[in-house]
């Protein structure tokens, strides 16, 4: 019966978890941080090696709850009114490559608490910082930039694009069609 | 000014009466014909179970004790057990009333159930409640679109009239269930379904969500408020009306709180420009007796607590925590309980 | 009593030639290369009582976390993963595989008199894939993957809108797991029941196990495809972007309850049925009598495997179904009290008309008695449609489930496995401990449950990870978790007394209990050619019947495997078969499936690319074994050789 032991050193599996299922309900409360100062110019003085952007905090980018989340506010907050899903009307698309004010993490944060010039709105004050971070990652997942168990599948209305699970990954260009560059 | 003092005194006797009540969520103390219908069921059944058991019990005690053999060892097989006529008469004696008891259990199951569902009447109040998680959204559907009400997690009905329940639900299946007054019913998704309800004394009787719906099932209660027609109808009325515009610098100043911050993007309150259907309708809040779907008695201090960190109260509920500094939570609390 | 005798050659060679051909072999290798039932049985004992022990903890942490109002020892999260895998794995990784498949695989080929289960690799497969099932369930468990939308998961709760992650992506596949692993059993048990029984043993003769695991397997076949098509179409829904329950795009969410309980009230008489079989066998053994009422026993075993799938609406009762489709149900519901009670009265008149003895076994007996009862009985409440719309989905029916499952499974499994525990160990169990066990066990599950009832009629709801203080729920609640330790300290001591017994237990003879089935003419522990001599039998309790000059089989060879093939309807023999030895193919071919299906959670592509190494393993299996074995078998009749 020595074939059990295996069994037994399953238990040691607990001293590890999956981050895709990561559920964080109490969270930081929104505040004016610095996190949300993005850099807009790839030039700066001196030499040496440039700032980073606002990284998005790991568990956004890896908690399938975090990022359906992020769907759910999507829908409910009416980004839908203006991008319709993510094909765009009023306002720009979300599910294609292109990028008006960068596809980082820390730009589409800075597009939905700061807003954008012609047209979108500022949510700052609005929403809590951490609801903003996961509607960056709905965002991002619409043009297929999320691993595919992360990103949310169908939702429970007509399907009427793909879901985000499986869209094809998009390479994020600029508004001018030249891919990115990473900074 | 009148009115709304009358219907304060009434919510207040209502209150006072039920407030010894209030706990009983249970299936045991009909308030209404229907729940009355099924106790009486549930007694029937009961003592017939009580009675069988008993019988059985006692046979097998006496089967296994009348020829005990005490020894360890096994003895020898019984070739040919004497009795064993009478046994067989015993047997399909037993199984016959058995049979006829079951059948009789079908016969008052098929009555009762007709004579809960039975009830009808010309004209009754319609009631449309929606699930969500983890509140309810409830509605009182008028043709005439400014005489609906929107309200959420209390049901308010008048007395001895059976009313019109017609469930659905946003997201999943949830199940609405007074034990006081019915039986529970499903909200499905996709679904419009419709049941007849009752309640014959006034009182304060609270429900559940019985269906498990995720995170906060286990606080997604509800209320159902039976008053007399009179109240029923003033209640009905105060309901349709929009939020009054705030008088004083405090409530005004707890509005622009309320529109400033991230209340506007989830609640209604009909009369500002608040208009977002995420969440429960606030323009009533402080008529109603509990808040959080009946988890929070609706004072001041539960209600602050509610805003500032609703998390740590409800985790995993839809509602943000709002950190704000004190006199905006002032002002904001002002506001919202001055929405009568 | 030992079967008699042959004559020509002397017993201690032959015995020694079949241990040579039967032996299962030593070694590390050799424990992923068992193709004997005995050992595959005794696994199935152990790993599925090691998921009852692992799920009775996650029952005892809800009960701490119940145990007081607003109780923050476990969160909403950490609830739904517990309550969700307590009753997963208590349904499918305890209850079915113990009471049908380790009791059905180790008893079953020696209560016929054969030499082996048929197709013994594939029944090996069968446990290789229900512990890949386990590790699948409780390895997500273990890394905050567990399943969290109740052991049924409802759409759309269970859906891919609301449930975000790969949580009931593991609970849908496992069930996969686990119902392939019955449905492997139950291929085996039907064709050993039906083609593998002992010369003489007509059906009429058969012991009343062997006919309930005839009809069990009948009902597995009809009921599992249910479930493994519904879990699988909940899958696709969440990967593969179908919409069968996505009400917008004209599915139906009730379309999954129907199907689910299509399965799930079958599976419940799955677990009842051989608590009630081995009932009968207990009475029958220790009222030193054959049982009374044989023929209606069998009766009503069937008619209840056909009335269970006549029932399953009656889980459904809420959801807003006509009242009249309702009642049907409701009438379904309480005929399938009728063969239940008469196999009750059976029971009553056997105990009656014998001369009991009452053997620890009985104990169990007794327990089972007190407790299935008061469930069956608040089953009625619970069939009746306007009572269980006040009940349904609340603590009461907590309560009703727990008492049939528990008095009907649970206590006839320990009763069972007192019984049977000298033949598979070969030591008698320690008497004091079984009876400390026994009384902790009754009193903690009577505590915890009972109470339960009147939690659901005061409006307690199921699965809900905390409740108001207000409600007046409080004492009830301590109650029923002071009686979850009482049951916690008695499977302890259960635990324990196996321990112990298994190296200081006294020596059991062949016999201890002086019963009359086959598994009784065998040594305690049976040798693993099962019988020196196939038997014949010529009455229903083959050692009480048997007179003593009963022919033996001869012909069958003791140096390869050979086994008996007789008829299904009167047991003629008809031919010998060659069975295979010891292989590493099943194991291989579970690891592979095991593979695929786990793959198939995160990309299609894995059953893409995983055909090609099940082809290979399926081959490896299939592969013919060399010159000897072919020109053996073209001596034979036709007959299958998987």
């Amino acid at each position: 019966m020595r074939i059990h032991v295996p069994l037994v050193l399953l238990l040691l599996l607990t001293l590890f978890s999956c981050e895709r299922e990561e559920r964080r309900f109490r969270q930081a409360p929104s505040a004016a941080s610095t996190k949300d100062t993005v850099q807009v110019s790839g030039l700066h003085p001196g030499g040496g090696p440039p700032q980073g952007s606002p990284q998005l905090p790991s568990y956004y980018q890896e908690s399938a709850y975090a990022v359906n989340e992020g769907k759910r506010l999507f829908n409910q907050y009416n980004c839908s009114g203006c991008h319709a899903n993510g094909g765009g009307g009023i306002g720009p698309p979300l599910m294609d490559r292109g990028w008006i004010y960068g596809s980082e993490p820390g730009n589409i944060f800075a597009t939905v608490m700061q807003g954008r010039p012609n047209g979108m709105p500022s949510f700052r004050n609005r929403i809590p910082e951490y609801q903003g971070w996961e509607i960056v990652a709905y965002v991002r997942s619409l043009s297929g930039q999320l691993p595919s168990d992360v990103a949310p599948a169908r939702s429970d209305d007509a399907y009427f694009k793909p879901s985000e699970e499986s869209m094809p990954k998009q390479t994020p260009t600029g508004i001018t069609g030249v891919p990115e560059q990473k900074k | 000014m009148k009115r709304a003092a009358q219907l304060g005194c009434a919510t207040v006797a209502i209150m006072l009466s039920a407030a010894c009540c209030q706990a009983q969520q249970s299936a045991m103390n009909p308030a209404g014909p229907q729940a009355g219908k099924i106790e009486w069921l549930f007694w029937v059944i009961f003592w017939i179970a009580f009675v069988v058991y008993v019988l059985v019990i006692i046979a097998f005690t006496r089967a296994s004790t009348r020829n005990r053999v005490r020894e360890e060892r096994p003895v020898p097989v019984l070739e040919n057990p004497p009795g064993e006529r009478g046994a067989a008469i015993a047997v399909h004696s037993a199984l016959a009333i058995t049979v006829i008891t079951l059948f009789s259990i079908l016969v008052m199951s098929i009555i009762t159930g007709e004579k809960v569902e039975g009830i009808t009447s010309k004209n009754p109040v319609t009631i449309q409640v929606t699930g969500h998680q983890w509140w309810w959204e409830v509605t009182y559907p008028n043709l005439q679109a400014d005489q609906t009400v929107i309200t959420a997690n209390e049901v308010h009905v008048p007395v001895g009239k059976p009313v019109v329940v017609l469930t659905n639900s946003a997201d999943v299946i949830h199940s609405f269930w007074p034990p006081n007054i019915h039986g529970k019913h499903d909200l499905l998704p996709g679904y419009q379904n419709a049941f007849w309800m009752q309640v014959d004394q006034p009182g304060i009787y609270r429900g559940q969500c019985a269906e498990f719906c995720g995170y906060q099932h286990a606080h997604m209660g509800f209320a159902i408020v039976a008053e007399s027609a009179d109240d029923f109808s003033k209640w009905l009325e105060q309901q349709r009306k929009a939020a009054e515009t705030p008088h004083d610098p405090e409530t005004s100043r707890g509005e622009q709180v309320f529109l400033g911050h991230a209340c506007v993007m989830c609640h209604t309150i009909r009369g500002t420009t608040a208009g977002s259907r995420m969440g429960p309708d606030l323009t009533h809040l402080a008529s109603r007796h509990m808040i959080a779907a009946e988890t929070l008695p609706n004072t001041r201090g539960a209600l602050a607590g509610w805003i500032v960190d609703p998390q740590s109260i409800k985790p995993g509920s839809q509602m943000a925590p709002n950190p704000l500094d004190p006199d905006e939570l002032n002002a904001l609390l002002a506001f919202l309980q001055s929405l009568q | 009593m030992a079967v008699a005798d042959p004559i020509v050659v002397s017993n201690a060679e032959r015995s020694e030639a079949l241990r040579t051909t039967w032996s299962e072999g030593r070694g590390i290798y050799h424990w992923f290369t068992n193709v004997h039932h005995t050992t595959i049985g005794k696994l199935y004992f152990v790993t599925s009582f090691i998921f009852f022990l692992l799920g009775g903890i996650l029952a005892a942490l809800v009960r701490i976390q119940l145990a007081r109002p607003e109780n923050n020892f476990l969160g909403p999260d950490k609830y739904n993963q517990f309550f969700t895998v307590h009753g997963s794995t208590m349904i499918f990784l305890f209850a079915v595989p113990m009471m049908y498949q380790a009791f059905g695989v180790y008893l079953v080929p020696l209560m016929v008199g054969a030499r082996n289960i048929a197709f013994p690799r594939l029944a090996a497969f069968s446990y290789y894939i229900y512990v890949g099932g386990c590790l699948l369930l409780w390895g997500g468990l273990l890394l905050n993957i567990g399943a969290d939308a109740g052991w049924f998961s409802y759409v759309t709760l269970s859906g891919p809108a609301y449930s975000p992650g790969k949580r009931v992506d593991f609970w849908a596949q496992m069930i996969t797991f686990t119902e392939l692993s019955a449905l492997a059993v139950a291929v085996c048990l039907i064709v050993t029941i039906l083609k593998h029984r002992a010369p003489g043993m007509t059906l009429n003769r058969m012991p009343l196990l062997v006919w309930e695991k005839l009809v069990l397997s009948f009902m597995v076949v009809f009921a599992m495809p249910a479930v493994m098509l519904v879990s699988t179409m909940l899958l696709m829904d969440r990967t593969a972007n179908t919409h069968f329950f996505n009400p917008a795009e004209g599915g139906d969410v009730l379309l999954y309850q129907h199907l689910f309980w299509f399965f799930g009230h079958p599976d419940v008489y799955i677990i009842f049925l051989p608590g009630a079989a081995i009932i009968s066998t207990l009475v029958a053994t220790f009222s030193r009598r054959h049982i009374f009422g044989y023929a209606g026993i069998v009766v009503a075993t069937i008619a209840t495997g056909f009335l269970g799938f006549g029932v399953w609406v009656h889980h459904m009762f809420a959801t807003g179904i006509p009242q009249l489709g309702e009642s049907f149900f409701t009438a379904a519901t309480l005929m399938i009290v009728i063969p239940t009670s008469y196999q009750f009265f059976c029971w009553i008149a056997t105990l009656w008309n014998g001369k009991p003895q009452l053997r620890l076994p009985m104990l169990w007996v007794g327990g089972f008695f007190f407790v299935f009862m008061i469930g069956g009985l608040s089953g009625l409440m619970l069939a009746s449609v306007p009572l269980d719309l006040q009940v349904h989905d609340t603590f009461f029916v907590v309560a009703h489930f727990h008492y049939v499952l528990i008095g009907g499974a649970v206590f006839p499994m320990f009763g069972g496995i007192y019984y049977w525990f000298p033949k598979i160990i070969g030591r008698m169990a320690n008497e004091t401990l079984a009876k400390v066990h026994f009384w902790l066990f009754f009193i903690g599950f009577n505590l915890t449950f009972f109470t339960m009832h009147f939690l659901g009629l005061r409006g307690m709801p199921r699965r809900v990870y905390t409740y108001l203080p207000e409600m007046h729920w409080t004492t009830l609640n301590q109650i029923a978790t002071l009686g979850a330790i009482f049951m916690t300290a008695g499977v302890l001591v259960f635990v324990i007394n196996v321990l112990w017994s298994k190296q200081h237990g006294v020596i059991a003879e062949a016999n201890p209990w002086g019963a009359g089935t086959l598994e009784w003419g065998v040594s305690s522990p049976p040798p693993p050619y099962n019988f020196l001599n196939l038997p014949t039998v010529s009455g229903r309790e083959a050692l009480w019947d048997d007179p003593p000059n009963e022919p033996v089989v001869t012909g069958i060879r003791d140096d390869v495997r050979e086994v008996l093939l007789t008829n299904s309807l009167d047991a003629e023999p008809e031919g010998k078969e060659e069975q295979p030895g010891p292989s590493i193919w099943p194991f291989l071919a579970a690891l592979v499936v095991s593979a695929v299906l786990i793959g198939s959670i995160f990309t299609l592509w894995a059953v893409v690319y995983g055909a090609v190494p099940i082809i290979i393993t399926i081959i490896g299996w299939v592969w013919p074994k060399g010159d000897e074995a072919v020109e053996r078998r073209s001596h034979e009749k036709w007959s299958t050789t998987v």
